[in-house]
């Protein structure tokens, strides 16, 4: 038993350390990302990363020594001993440390996606309303405000500029539910009753069609509540604008 | 209780008293095995149920790994019977279904139910060296209490609509407005019921252990002097009692909105599958957030009722089958508490995506990624245990190593979690699905294993068989990492929870294979069980019996006949020393009773 | 390990058949039932908690709240929380009583306060009754969602106090209870002690505020 249990939780170490360097090879790793957010979250992921990999190879390797080492049969008695008070000080001091900072890396990270102070200045370039199980873009008309009797809709495709950053509205009209694009390291849940601004910057160089997932669950369809989320270039995107505004009005006068 | 008749003022003396009476107890099959108010029948009571629950939660685990492995194909064996209208393939309603009665029943009538009552009810009592509970009469409602629980939770299958499918989260407004989801009709409500049922068990079992524990030990049991198991369950009934009530508050709340039509959780204008609540004269103006405050402010302390008498019992295990002293006994006493005091003020911390307050969401980050030091020193001290010991590999102790090695994972990726940017990308995807299994399966399942081959010969006075024990570790670890490692590398990858068929997508195509191997793993994990089942079943009558104290361990409980007759102790006790005298110098054997008498003051070392 | 555990000996290890039971007591020299009725509190503080908290974070996201003097009967509540107050007065009469042994005193007092608590509910229900037929039901808006809630929980909670201190009177007038014996007497005292307390909160948020 002794060379079989050792060898289980060698196993597992190694299973778990190999896993993660080898995900990337199989497509389960972060998919690349394309936001201004991307660098500072993945940056952190993998701060956290090295952290606890190096702690999960300490603890194990002491547990599986320990249990190598100390299953052997041995008529002697264990080594008789309730603690050590510079141990506990120091096993409780190092990670207190370690853990402050990882906290403290955070904080400008998470203040800068989701502090008001961050936000850029300006009217949002739409109000996406997500409902059972579609998402639905609401943009400003010709008069630039949003609310009015001009404003369009795109079904489906929230099309924002690349390069620039984009704040919206993020609205339900009904269950919650989460807008997520994993691309952009972006997630906000749409809450009922609540109007809630979210802003990203698609990379300049990345513009393209990014899958737009709901990740709340929002009743039986919630795996099919799917979108797109377009990034065009300044000028393609002025164009789309102007294009959905003329198609609006021509509607409207043909009705 | 016959012995209460003796004593004019029941409870009442001075410190260290003893209250002697006799009993001549004579009960029928009724009193004695069903309605029984003796904890350790009320233990064992607690302990099945828990089991068979347990099978049942782990039959829809199999059914959702089956879509995730095979989406939308026929599902064999059981899918003939179960979904014959939708052509044996389990359609997204019953999926939703599934992973949201999944989720209930393994915490609140699995998990829970198998720590605090199975353990806290058999061990509480054995191991303070009380006759039984505080209240035996109330110990027995607790039991009986959880049982309308479990039946409204299975009924709710059967009703129009099906069983809740909102999660086990329950988020309104889809758990609150009828049209929201099918299982939001008849099932929700059955599930609020469900759930207050089994908060009135927990609570009258809460009640119970901390009076018992505070008021029934033994002479010279101090309270530094209780084993860890017993700090630990006192720990997680104190949670219980300061966390459940807001829960049950919310759960009326939730159950108002949705029987007479209040608005708590009802925003205003909602117009949810072409039905307008207000319209058809619903109040509105509440707060789908206000729900999520106040169910997670129970339910982030109930991860800790689930996980914090695991780390009591494996402590017991490890230390008993180690040869040697707990390590920084008073630190680990130190860290539970601190686990149990920091786990009121980091609720926030499943909701940074939910649109609550940044700033909110910053002190949450703080306080949520500080819980992680006391649970760091908790695995250094098992740690600092088995350095040097004499490691006995008996099924018990390996299901403690397995605990350990596991709740190390369980507990490191736990930080990406609490990391709030980091948290906006892994929010809701499978690598929080890893985290919280490898806490309360790797955890807390593998401590109830150790713990029920540590004690099951107290529990019915013979073995469970090693060789069947081991076999069935061996497989239950193997296909436990196969199950939930892969889950982490799923969730990086962006793949969302709760989802039917994440196939569709473009980023999660390829997932697919990686899905297929989990489920074989958990199929196998599922079949496996079997070695468990007939041992313990096996054991409990044909096991070979065995004497009082087959570990040779040192506390309380090991005193008692095996099993222990009415009363629990046929002779009197008093303390002379700590919980974990193992190896100590001042006597031949490798181990020193808590009840034992050596004369003189224990080593100190 | 297999070895290491000790064969059964029916003569060590076979519990005797007839042997006294061993009931120690430990803690703070605290009855127990006092001890347990005290945790129960606590668990109903936070249940109370976990409402009037709701009941806040409601009102305070509201838009508009109106003032309750405009819609709710406050001096007949206020005349029914004097009551209550009053009632909790006879109850520590009644513990008083039976301290000194005046069995009689304890029959009229626990008496007086159940008395107390019935007229209490009475009147609250009356009160529901008169708005139910003007037409405030619960779904009418949150104020109503909030105002039933909060009142009927507590109304629960009386009229439990109620039969709970009526089991208790029925003892007292077979003459259960002694100077020596009085624990029941207490424990149903200290609940409605709470139960009136708690009141006293709610009224002033839920009908001054
Ligand atoms: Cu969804
Ligand atoms: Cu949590």
């Amino acid at each position: 038993m002794r060379f079989l249990a050792t060898l289980l939780f060698l196993a597992l170490l190694v299973f778990g350390v190999w896993s993660f360097q080898a995900a990337e090879s199989f497509g389960a790793w972060l998919p690349p990302h394309v936001s201004s957010f991307g660098p500072d979250i993945d940056a952190l992921f993998k701060l956290i990363l090295w952290m606890v990999t190096f702690f999960f190879i300490l603890t194990e390797v002491v547990l599986i020594y320990c249990v190598w080492r100390f299953s052997k049969k041995d008529p002697s008695k264990a080594h008789f001993t309730h603690g050590s008070h510079k141990l506990e000080m120091l096993w409780t001091a190092v990670p207190a440390g370690l853990l402050l900072v990882i906290a403290f890396a955070q904080m400008g990270a998470w203040a800068n996606i989701r502090f008001p102070s961050a936000f850029p200045d300006g009217e949002p370039v739409a109000v996406a309303w997500a409902s059972q199980f579609d998402w639905r873009f609401q943009y400003p008309g010709a008069d630039g405000v949003l609310g009015t009797m001009d404003d369009f809709e795109s079904a489906h495709d929230f099309v924002v500029p690349a390069g620039e950053p984009v704040k919206f509205i993020l609205r339900s009209r009904d269950v919650i539910h989460s807008f997520s694009v994993p691309q952009f390291r972006l997630k906000q849940d749409a809450m009922p009753g609540m109007a809630i601004p979210v802003w990203f910057q698609v990379d300049e160089d990345r513009p393209g069609d990014y899958e737009l997932i709901c990740m709340e669950l929002c009743g039986w369809g919630h795996y099919k509540m799917a979108g797109k989320v377009r990034a065009l270039p300044r000028a393609e995107y002025d164009a789309w604008v102007a294009d959905q505004q003329a198609q609006f009005m021509s509607n409207g006068i043909e009705e | 209780m016959s012995s209460s008749s003796s004593s004019v003022h029941p409870g009442m003396g001075a410190p260290g008293t003893v209250r002697v009476s006799h009993d001549h107890h004579h009960l029928g099959f009724w009193r004695k095995y069903i309605f029984s108010t003796d904890h350790k029948v009320i233990g064992i009571q607690f302990m099945l149920t828990g089991l068979v629950m347990f099978l049942v939660g782990g039959l829809m685990a199999m059914a959702i790994r089956w879509q995730l492995a095979w989406p939308w194909t026929e599902m064999p064996i059981v899918g003939k019977l179960l979904f014959p209208e939708t052509g044996k393939v389990i359609s997204p309603e019953f999926y939703t279904m599934l992973f949201t009665m999944h989720g209930t029943i393994m915490i609140f009538f699995v998990i829970i139910p198998l720590l605090t009552g199975a353990f806290g009810n058999f061990l509480i009592p054995l191991m303070i060296g009380a006759p039984d509970m505080a209240f035996p009469k109330l110990n027995m409602i607790g039991y009986w209490a959880m049982v309308p629980g479990i039946g409204f939770a299975i009924a709710s299958f059967f009703v129009e609509g099906g069983g809740a499918s909102s999660g086990w989260t329950a988020y309104p407004p889809l758990s609150t407005i009828e049209t929201a989801a099918p299982g939001s009709g008849q099932g929700q409500t059955l599930w609020l019921l469900a759930l207050t049922w089994s908060g009135v068990s927990s609570m009258t079992g809460a009640v119970n252990y901390v009076t018992t524990i505070v008021k029934m030990r033994a002479p010279g049991m101090t309270l530094m002097r209780m084993p860890l198991t017993i700090w630990s369950l006192l720990i997680a009934a104190l949670l219980q009692l300061f966390a459940l009530p807001v829960l049950t508050a919310a759960s009326i709340l939730q159950l108002l909105d949705r029987v007479v039509d209040t608005g708590f959780f009802t925003p205003t204008n909602l117009v949810v599958n072409q039905f307008n609540s207000e319209a058809a004269g619903a109040a509105a103006g509440g707060q789908p957030l206000l729900w999520q405050h106040l169910f997670w402010f129970y339910s982030h302390p109930a991860v800790y009722i689930m996980v914090v008498p695991a780390m009591g019992l494996a402590s017991d295990v490890i230390a008993t089958h180690a040869r040697k002293p707990i390590f920084g006994y008073k630190p680990m006493v130190y860290s539970m508490s601190a686990i149990a005091g920091l786990g009121f003020i980091v609720w926030g911390h499943h909701m940074f995506a939910s649109g609550m307050n940044p700033a909110l969401g910053m002190t949450f980050m703080v306080s949520t990624i500080m819980i992680a030091l006391p649970s760091a020193v908790k695995v250094f001290n098992w740690l600092g245990t088995l350095w040097g010991s004499r490691i006995h590999l008996t099924t018990a102790m390996l299901n403690a190593l397995g605990f350990v090695a596991m709740f190390i994972i369980g507990g490191l990726s736990g930080i990406w979690m609490a990391a709030t940017p980091v948290d906006i990308y892994i929010h809701d995807t499978y690598i929080v699905v890893a985290h919280f299994h490898y806490v309360v399966f790797g955890g807390s399942v593998f401590a109830i294993f150790a713990g029920i081959y540590h004690w099951f010969p107290k529990m019915f006075g013979r073995m469970m068989n090693e060789t069947l024990g081991k076999v069935h570790f061996i497989g239950s670890f193997i296909f436990t990492n196969g199950v939930f490692y892969l889950m982490h590398q799923l969730g990086i990858a962006g793949l969302m929870r709760r989802t039917a068929d994440p196939y569709d997508y473009e980023a999660f195509a390829h997932l697919q294979p990686l899905n297929q191997i989990i489920s074989i793993c958990a199929f196998c994990l599922f079949t496996w069980q079997i070695f468990f089942v007939f041992n313990f079943f096996h054991s409990m009558f044909w096991g070979k019996r065995v004497g009082r104290n087959p570990w040779k361990a040192t506390t309380l409980e090991w005193d008692a006949p095996s099993p222990p007759g009415h009363g629990n102790f046929d002779h009197e006790l008093a303390v002379h020393c700590g919980p974990y005298e193992y190896a100590s110098p001042l006597v031949e054997e490798d181990y020193l009773m808590q009840s034992r008498d050596i004369g003189a003051k224990p080593a100190k070392a | 390990m297999s070895s290491s555990i000790q064969a059964y000996d029916p003569e060590v290890d076979a519990p005797a058949h007839h042997h006294p039971i061993y009931d120690y007591d430990s803690g703070p020299p605290v009855d127990r039932g006092k001890f347990a009725i005290w945790l129960f509190l606590a668990t109903e503080v936070m249940f109370f908690t976990g409402l009037i908290g709701s009941y806040l974070v409601i009102r305070m996201g509201s838009p508009a709240w109106p003032h309750p003097k405009e819609l709710l009967a406050v001096d007949i509540t206020a005349a029914n929380t004097f009551l209550l107050i009053t009632s909790s007065w006879m109850m520590v009469r009644a513990l008083d009583a039976i301290q000194k042994g005046d069995k009689g005193g304890l029959v009229k007092w626990l008496g007086f306060t159940i008395l107390g608590g019935s007229v209490f509910v009475g009147v609250q229900v009356y009160e529901y009754t008169v708005l139910i037929h003007e037409g405030y039901l619960p779904n009418r808006d949150l104020f109503w969602s909030t105002f039933y809630a909060m009142t009927g929980f507590h109304g629960i909670h009386v009229c439990v106090g109620v039969i709970w201190l009526f089991c208790v009177w029925i003892g007292a007038v077979r003459g259960s209870y002694t100077p020596q014996n009085y624990v029941r007497v207490e424990l149903a005292g200290l609940y409605w002690h709470f139960v009136d307390l708690v009141w006293v909160l709610l009224f002033t948020i839920v009908y001054l505020m």
